[in-house]
């Protein structure tokens, strides 16, 4: 029975890791690439150490499993969240169909901080030109 | 039923196995064309999950779960490596944005 659950478990982790696969392969641009990587790869891989967590009989084992899934749940959110503000900041491409960009013009001309964060007005280096197109065409 | 439970595992971890090779060709062909940094940082990423899913398959497979902790390992340095390219992903923005500063982040699309 044990290995019926697990086995049901690893399937739907591995179709988890290929949906991933796939989508980093045909999805338009980064972004939207993120999303399958982070959240599907994360899937695929917590399933499989939750079918260990199940299968071991083994307490020790058990426990390891689900702290490495913890740390996996832990961190995964934290790297794809450095990763997508890189990527914005660097100017990655977006697909030609996105409709809203929240973010555009917000960042002042470092790109260090929030334009409207309650820190931006503070002083600490330059804030944004303001003549530029950018940053007014959009509503605060 | 104890019988069957062993075959059903067997097999899931077989087309397991096969899913995520699949998986890992398409990761290493986004890593290798990726047009920009981060996607390849992306592609590095899902590598790193998808090694820990093989190390987690192996340990399953042969029962031999010491390599649980090498699974771990590798989630940790991959998440340091995530972080250390997004970084230097974020650093290459700034110094660019530096040296021509009438790009803006928003007005490609």
């Amino acid at each position: 029975m044990i290995d019926l659950i697990g086995g049901i478990v690893i399937l739907v982790g591995a179709i988890f890791s290929l949906v991933a696969g796939i989508g980093l392969f045909r999805l338009p641009d980064i972004y939207v690439r993120m999303h399958a990587a982070t959240k599907a790869g994360t899937l695929g891989a917590g399933l499989i150490l939750i079918a260990i967590a199940i299968d071991a009989h083994d307490l020790g084992v058990t426990a390891r499993a689900v702290a490495g899934l913890l740390f996996l749940l832990l961190t995964a959110p934290v790297a794809a969240h450095l990763l997508g503000r890189a990527a914005y900041l660097s100017g990655a491409k977006q697909w030609s169909q996105t409709c809203l960009d929240e973010l555009e013009g917000k960042y002042d001309a470092d790109g260090r901080r929030l334009d409207g964060t309650p820190d931006a007005d503070l002083g600490r280096g330059p804030i944004a030109d303001k003549d530029e197109p950018g940053p007014t065409t959009s509503p605060r | 039923m104890a019988e069957f439970g062993a075959h059903f595992l067997d097999l899931a971890i077989l087309f397991a196995y096969g899913a995520m090779i699949v998986s890992f060709a398409l990761s290493v062909y986004r890593l290798l064309k990726g047009p920009s940094p981060a996607d390849r940082v992306v592609a590095l990423d899902m590598l790193a999950l998808l090694g820990i899913g093989f190390i987690g398959l192996f340990s399953i497979s042969t029962g031999e779960y010491a390599f649980l902790d090498v699974a771990i390992a590798l989630a940790l340095v991959g998440f340091l490596a995530t972080v250390a390219f997004a970084r230097y992903v974020y650093r290459g923005a700034l110094a660019e944005r530096r040296e021509s500063p009438a790009t803006e982040a928003g007005d490609e699309s």
